[in-house]
């Protein structure tokens, strides 16, 4: 096969009908830029809204749940069987908060080859004390420089930094929602009461905030020592273990493990948080949905647009299968133009698709529920610009094949006869 | 050698049917040939075949009976492809519509069926085609688009076309019949010097007298048989 007689009649095609060539390439274009752009953007707000909740949640959560034992003395008493037994008002044993022998479980964590890191944290029940005023509250006692490390907890420090809180023994990150409650601000100090009573006077050395309003009203971090001296407990007192994996996807088996063994309770990320992984796939396939109908739509165009060209082309066809070009080059001939309007239109659309997605990152995007955020976040993430292209081609290719057959299948005769 | 074998093209028996709308014996036992050098046109009433033959002398239509030979080798039966490539390097054609490709220019248009068979270098493509061009007194209209030329450049320009490959035949329908008379005595006087000068075979079908007397021989068809040939 003679390419370049090919494509030199392909050109001549293209460009004396250069209008219907580039209103097929720009179709194309369109296709492939809205999906470039639409794919980069709606999964830059996924990405998002993942690290929201998941980039601070732990893969692991281990604490000791206070419930009622599953089995009542009754089940283990052989003469009573088979019998049908109701125990009414069943009621939490009385047993300790804290997770037992915990320093050693965190070392025995650390030691583990998929864990990335293993921290303690104290939750404390407490008062806020601003003048009259009183708040509920939760104080977090965590090693703030490993939750940086592991939750980026600095992301959502608005003002401060956690380095102060880790120089400072008597200092807090308090929430924003409960530092504007009390017209508080950084270098202010403020007043902890426990639950069993005690006053803690804390300096507060930053702000946090989450973007879940729930949580700013509540939440503070301090010291995992000043935690367990509010509550009045030692060194080991630890109520929970945040354990972060390198594979988020071994969290489940991994929890069920930690959970059995150590008779704890073990909340694995998916468990806790499996309407996230539900709304990701949700918006992805919206994503992957719209962009390929916007493809089929040009890829209609073109087969449109091919289609009418072949009809006014019979006399051409007629004339080249009569000069000694097989129906297989006539074929090619169609082919090669509905290819050539792809990669033409197929490599606009990467640009026009890069061009809009960087104007997209520059829009300004501040919002108070992320305080990072100042821009609307893009994915750039090459692989769409690789599916894009390789679609691009795909569906001009098929979109040109149909035709081209036809013209393949026409019969010289009865074209020179039909004049 | 005998006779068969000095033929350029030799048509053996054929019979053809047309099966739409209903059955139809086009062409009933057709036999001639047609040697080197000879200048033979083919002559009938409308709807007598003529042109139905001259399809499937030039292997465009294959659904016949019988058998063509070209050169002394049997085409009848040859796959499309191999007959597109025996169209393309030995037989040229001249239609009664001009046919060039309207988009292309004169001289691409007279060089398309080469660079399809592709023995020659571009460069040497080109030449030809200009000496094609000049052999038929219209090399000034090389650059123009196929378009843009009268009624009968362009069926000059077909014929330039017809000679790129240097072909072992020429077949023609009608060549003359949407000319004017000047015209069509010029393409007459240039088809008969291709015979005379450069020993070309040609065949013509026509339905003009004047143009047929002219010719070496002269195939009558009725009813879809040879009537009689006439030297």
């Amino acid at each position: 096969m003679n390419w370049k007689v090919i494509l030199g009649i392909s050109k001549t095609h293209l460009l004396s009908r250069i209008k219907q060539s580039s209103v097929a390439a720009l179709g194309v274009t369109f296709g492939i830029g809205t999906f470039i752009t639409l794919g980069s953007f709606m999964t830059g707000l996924n990405g998002l809204l993942d690290g929201l909740i998941l980039d601070r949640t732990p893969h692991i959560h281990i604490y000791n749940e206070i419930e009622p034992s599953e089995t009542q003395p009754i089940a283990l008493a052989d003469r009573f069987a088979n019998s049908f037994n109701v125990v009414t008002s069943v009621k939490p044993k009385k047993s300790q908060v804290r997770i037992h022998n915990a320093l050693a479980l965190l070392n025995h964590l650390q030691q583990k080859r998929e864990v990335r890191g293993a921290i303690p944290q104290v939750q404390a029940q407490v008062f806020f004390l601003a003048g009259s005023l009183q708040l509920n509250g939760i104080a977090h006692g965590v090693d703030v420089m490993e939750e940086v490390r592991l939750f980026n907890l600095d992301e959502y420090i608005v003002e401060g930094n956690p380095e102060d809180l880790a120089k400072n023994d008597n200092g807090i990150i308090l929430g924003a929602g409960v530092a504007k409650k009390m017209s508080l601000k950084v270098g202010d100090r403020v007043q902890l009461s426990s639950v069993k009573g005690g006053l803690f006077p804390l300096k507060i050395v930053g702000l946090y905030q989450s973007g879940l309003a729930d949580i700013d009203n509540v939440q503070s971090y301090v010291n995992l020592t000043t935690a367990q001296r509010i509550l009045g407990e030692g060194k080991n007192f630890i109520s929970d273990i945040n354990v972060k994996l390198f594979d988020m996807e071994k969290a489940p088996l991994m929890a069920t493990q930690i959970g059995n063994q150590f008779d704890l309770t073990a909340v694995d990320v998916k468990t806790a948080n499996a309407q996230f992984e539900t709304g990701t796939d949700i918006r992805n396939l919206i994503t992957y949905a719209v962009s390929v109908t916007l493809l089929i739509v040009a890829g209609f165009g073109i087969y449109n647009i091919l289609n009418m060209m072949i009809y006014e082309k019979m006399n051409d066809i007629a004339i080249l299968k009569a000069t000694g070009f097989s129906g297989k080059d006539v074929k090619m001939i169609f082919i090669s133009q509905a290819l050539l309007i792809g990669c033409i239109g197929g490599a606009l659309g990467l640009l026009v698709g890069y061009g809009l997605s960087t104007a997209i990152s520059y829009i300004p995007f501040e919002t108070e529920a992320l305080p990072t955020i100042k821009t609307f976040p893009v994915n750039n993430d090459p692989s769409f610009y690789i599916i894009g292209i390789i679609f691009a081609l795909i569906a001009t290719f098929f979109a040109g094949y149909l035709p081209a057959s036809k013209a393949q299948r026409i019969d010289p005769v009865d074209i020179i006869r039909g004049q | 050698m005998n006779k068969s074998d000095s033929y350029v093209l030799e048509a053996r028996k054929i019979n053809k049917y047309f099966r739409e709308p209903v059955l139809y014996h086009v062409l009933k036992d057709i036999s001639f040939g047609i040697k080197k050098g000879e200048f033979v046109s083919i002559m009938g009433k409308s709807g007598c075949g003529k042109s139905t033959l001259l399809y499937i002398l030039s292997t465009m239509d294959t659904d016949y009976e019988g058998e063509l030979m070209l050169n002394g080798v049997k085409i009848s039966g040859k796959s499309n492809k191999e007959l597109s490539a025996i169209r393309n390097e030995q037989i040229g054609f001249v239609f009664q519509f001009h046919y060039l490709l309207a988009e292309f220019t004169v001289l691409e248009n007279v060089m398309l069926p080469a660079k399809k068979l592709g023995r020659k270098s571009l460069h040497e493509i080109r030449e030809d085609a200009l000496n094609k061009l000049e052999l038929l007194d219209i090399k000034n209209l090389a650059d123009k688009l196929a378009s843009r030329i009268s009624g009968g450049e362009k069926q000059r320009v077909a014929i330039a076309r017809a000679l790129i490959n240097e072909p072992a035949i020429i077949m023609g329908d009608e060549p003359t019949g949407n000319l004017d008379s000047k015209n069509a005595e010029n393409v007459f006087d240039i088809l008969k010097q291709l015979s005379v000068d450069k020993g070309m075979s040609l065949l013509i079908v026509t339905h003009d007298l004047d143009f047929a007397e002219k010719t070496d021989r002269i195939i009558e068809m009725t009813d879809g048989r040879i009537h009689g040939i006439s030297e």
